[in-house]
């Protein structure tokens, strides 16, 4: 195909854009362009500017000055996501699709084939095939969304792009909910899409990821244009490096060596629950326990199964030293056992509502006198949290909706920390958030176990696992595939048992 | 730009509250101007008093049914929960006469009654919604036709009147004053502190808001969902109760045609005054002006000839849709700066 790669002409630029949001400025006179058949990163820290620049990118939003190019003349994009029918199409973290409707249905949503008013389901179903087919993805066009996986959901968005002839697909974070296969899936697809000279502008807070796929990388920070490089003339570190604009050495705090003598303050065999059998581990106090594994490996269901979020169905579970068998939270966190959930805005906070009841949600009790709520306790509670998790919020009256992804995940941390827990169990505490937060809450992390906290640490990036957990257990397929110590843990080790080529090995490690 | 939560939330909290209860309460004083300006006899003492004793029962109904909605949930079934209130106590305390003469007592077993009848069918709403898991609307719609056609087969298709000795010593209760002000608009008064004390200055109100603004989070943040879901409807039963209690002796009867678009008028008042229909947000001063709004309306067309009185549901209408507008034209003023960050 002519006219792709390097050398073509630049199919949509901004110059000199900038960007404020009433007398607050977000984006200062960034230059940007992407040819066809090219990938583009995008990286910064969240607050960096990276969201605001794609919305301009695709008409969401129109810049306070400077201009946009596309297709060498410059334009005003039309608002609303209207800009799909030019050929720049975004994809959003958060998928829109409607859950219930089939992935044909959802592929040809708003531009359904129609005679004489009346749907051609059957065109329609094929088309949507054919596209699937070309991507290479097995998903029956008949199916329902809401019984796909993230994946392949994700899949259908594609397909759904491809079929509106998108030139400029614009991603942001596809890959935050992707496992490491699914991930590779994914990769797959974006090379086909930009060999056929689709030019494909790329947001993701992986640097591994940026580095495979991207042939250029544009640095944001605190809405400054800091670079745009070739990939090729970059590593991990100076991308981190340009990224926070501080040295990034030290991006897991050293680890402290476990104390095996530690009493064993959560004690579970046998554990079995929707989604998982036969679970069987020891945490001891001090120690950070890994949970690694393939997404939908049953580790979240672990986590729940304790908690009492989910029926047990099997198993016991020694807390402190007794059998308990929690019925909801309010009994785990009497228990002084608590959990973080991975799904922030769906399970974890109020995101129509302020910082404060969001952090004194879970432990109102603390905050009565008598039968009333003491406002000027739970002040005083933010006033603690904001400090101690440098939680940053323009003013305390912004709905937590509004914070950046790294701030609410630390006040949901401030929130489970409020009920002074001994046992904590964190599940993907870095999802979604920048290279500085991340720094941040794995030091929070190793402060916590250094203080007595015992920690279990759901994680889906393996270096997280690996940088800050002194044994590591392998889930694959809702059972226990094997428990990792020390020198094992590994890379290359985890993935042998989580995709299942390892196994077993798991009760003689237990109890050592 | 870390800034301390403190400092910053109070002068932003005060100016918060202003803008969100002036809407509904301008459009009651500007209401009660038109009033004035079409009949002057609108403020006159004897109206006003008969306004505020008419509005108690919507009222007291209305801060009830705040709480379920903010909850997430509704409850259709208070206007016949209260016609069958109202018919079983007028048998209870008919029966009472029958067998013990009648008496103080009479009333207050006629009270007892309505009040476990009220928490009762609070309690069946309520267990139906969490642990049978049907939808509010459906629950509460067969429980509407329930109670509907049970105080109609009760009075066999016409009035339950409570025996005339009894009227004498239960009247009281609806046409007597305490300090100038009637008992149902004391009983309303009370009602309404104790459910804004609730709402705003307990952790029963702050579960309310996080369970109707997302149950999820709510469970997670280990709060009994399905406790407070049920609490909620009891509490409403009660509000019904209560409404009950001081309606029975107005006209001392109860018939088919008792409480008919009750639940209506009170998710109106709700509405009007601000909550959420969604759930999440609730404010128990708006409801009570919402259904002094509603039922200033009513008083108006009474008194001025310009609209016909038959014309008081479309006007009532008029208003509940140019509220809610008003509302949502607000909300999305709020939300559009917001999206400036990221």
């Amino acid at each position: 195909m002519a006219g792709k790669g390097l050398d073509a002409p630049v199919i949509l630029a901004a110059r000199r854009v900038s960007k404020s949001f009433g007398e607050i400025p977000v984006l200062f006179s960034i230059d940007f362009d992407i040819r066809p058949g090219e990938v583009h990163a995008i990286i910064g820290e969240n607050g960096a500017g990276k969201s605001t620049l794609i919305k301009i990118l695709s008409g969401l939003e129109q810049p306070t000055s400077g201009s946009i190019v596309y297709d060498g003349a410059p334009v005003v994009l039309p608002p609303n996501g209207e800009a799909e029918a030019m050929g720049i199409v975004v994809i959003h973290q958060e998928l829109n699709l409607a859950e219930h409707l089939t992935v044909a249905d959802s592929i040809f949503l708003g531009r359904e084939l129609t005679r004489n008013g009346f749907l051609r389901i059957r065109q329609m179903r094929e088309a949507a095939a054919a596209i699937l087919d070309t991507l290479h993805v097995h998903v029956d066009p008949d199916a329902r969304i809401n019984t796909l996986s993230v994946a392949d959901k994700q899949m259908v968005e594609i397909a759904k792009a491809i079929s509106r002839d998108a030139r400029v697909l614009i991603m942001d974070e596809p890959t935050a909910v992707l496992s490491v296969a699914e991930t590779e899936t994914l990769f797959a697809q974006i090379r086909r899409l930009t060999a056929k000279g689709v030019a494909v502008i790329f947001i993701s807070h992986k640097l591994d990821e940026i580095m495979e796929l991207a042939d250029r990388v544009t640095v944001l920070r605190d809405g400054q244009l800091i670079a745009t490089v070739d990939t090729e003339s970059l590593t991990p570190d100076s991308i981190a490096q340009m990224m926070v604009g501080r040295e990034l050495s030290n991006l897991y705090p050293p680890k402290r060596e476990p104390d095996v003598d530690a009493p064993v303050v959560l004690s579970v065999s046998g554990l079995s629950a929707p989604g998982i059998t036969d679970i069987a581990f020891d945490l001891r106090r001090g120690e950070i326990l890994g949970f690694a594994g393939l997404i939908g490996s049953g580790r979240t269901a672990v986590a729940e199964a304790l908690v009492g979020l989910n029926k047990r169905e099997g198993g016991t579970v020694v807390v402190h030293g007794s059998a308990r068998d929690f019925a909801d939270v309010s009994q785990s966190i009497d228990a002084k056992l608590a959990y973080l959930t991975k799904d922030r805005k769906g399970k974890g906070l109020l995101l129509n509502t302020g910082l404060q009841p969001n952090l004194t949600l879970l432990t109102l009790r603390k905050h009565l006198k008598g039968i009333f709520l003491d406002g000027g306790s739970e002040a005083k509670a933010l006033e603690r949290a904001v400090r101690r998790f440098d939680i940053r919020a323009r003013d305390a009256s912004v709905r937590v909706g509004q914070l950046s992804g790294g701030n609410q995940q630390k006040l949901m941390l401030g929130k489970i920390m409020e009920s002074e827990p001994e046992i904590i169990i964190l599940d993907e505490p870095t999802r979604g958030i920048d290279v500085g937060t991340k720094q941040q809450i794995y030091h929070i992390i190793a402060a916590l176990a250094n203080e007595g906290k015992a920690i279990i640490l759901i994680s889906s990036e393996m270096q997280e696992v690996i940088g800050l957990s002194h044994r590591v257990v392998v889930m694959r397929e809702g059972r226990l595939a094997g428990v990792l110590e020390g020198a094992e843990i590994a890379e290359a080790e985890i993935m042998r048992y989580a995709a299942g080529i390892k196994q077993g090995g798991e009760d003689e490690r237990i109890s050592a | 730009m870390s800034v301390s939560a403190h400092e910053a939330s109070r002068p932003a909290r005060g100016l918060h509250i202003d803008l969100k209860t002036a809407g509904p309460l301008l459009a009651l004083i500007l209401l009660c101007v038109l009033g004035y300006l079409l009949n002057p006899a609108f403020l006159n003492e004897g109206n006003i008093t008969n306004l505020l004793t008419r509005s108690a029962f919507i009222g007291i109904i209305a801060v009830g049914a705040t709480f379920v909605i903010t909850a997430g949930g509704i409850d259709l079934s208070v206007g016949s929960m209260a016609a069958f209130i109202a018919g079983v106590m007028i048998i209870v305390m008919n029966w009472a006469i029958d067998s013990m003469g009648v008496s103080i007592w009479t009333v207050l077993l006629g009270v007892g009654c309505s009040l476990i009848l009220g928490l009762g069918a609070g309690f069946i709403n309520g267990f139906l919604t969490t642990k049978a898991k049907i939808e509010a609307f459906i629950v509460t719609l067969g429980t509407m036709g329930i109670y509907r056609s049970l105080v109609t087969y009760f009075a066999d298709g016409g009035t339950l009147s409570l025996a005339s000795d009894a009227r004498a010593i239960y009247r009281p209760i609806y046409y007597d004053s305490v300090l100038n002000i009637p008992i149902p608009v004391w009983v309303f008064i009370f009602v309404a502190i104790i459910g804004w004390v609730l709402m705003n200055r307990t952790a029963f109100g702050r579960y309310c808001m996080a369970i109707g603004s997302n149950e999820h989070v709510a469970r997670y943040s280990a709060i009994k969902v399905d406790r407070v879901r049920t609490a909620t409807y009891m509490l409403q039963g009660l509000c019904v109760s209560l409404a009950t209690i001081i309606y029975v002796p107005r006209l001392g009867s109860a018939s088919a045609a008792t409480g008919v678009l009750w639940e209506l008028e009170a998710i109106a008042a709700v509405i009007i005054g601000g909550t959420m229909l969604k759930g999440g947000f609730g404010r128990v001063g708006g409801t009570v002006i919402g259904a002094l709004i509603l039922t200033a309306i009513g008083n108006i067309l009474n008194l001025t000839e310009i609209i016909s009185n038959y014309l008081n549901g479309a006007v009532q209408g008029v208003i509940i849709v140019a509220a809610v507008y008003l509302q949502r034209g607000s909300f999305m003023a709020g939300r559009k700066k917001p999206a400036a960050e990221k």
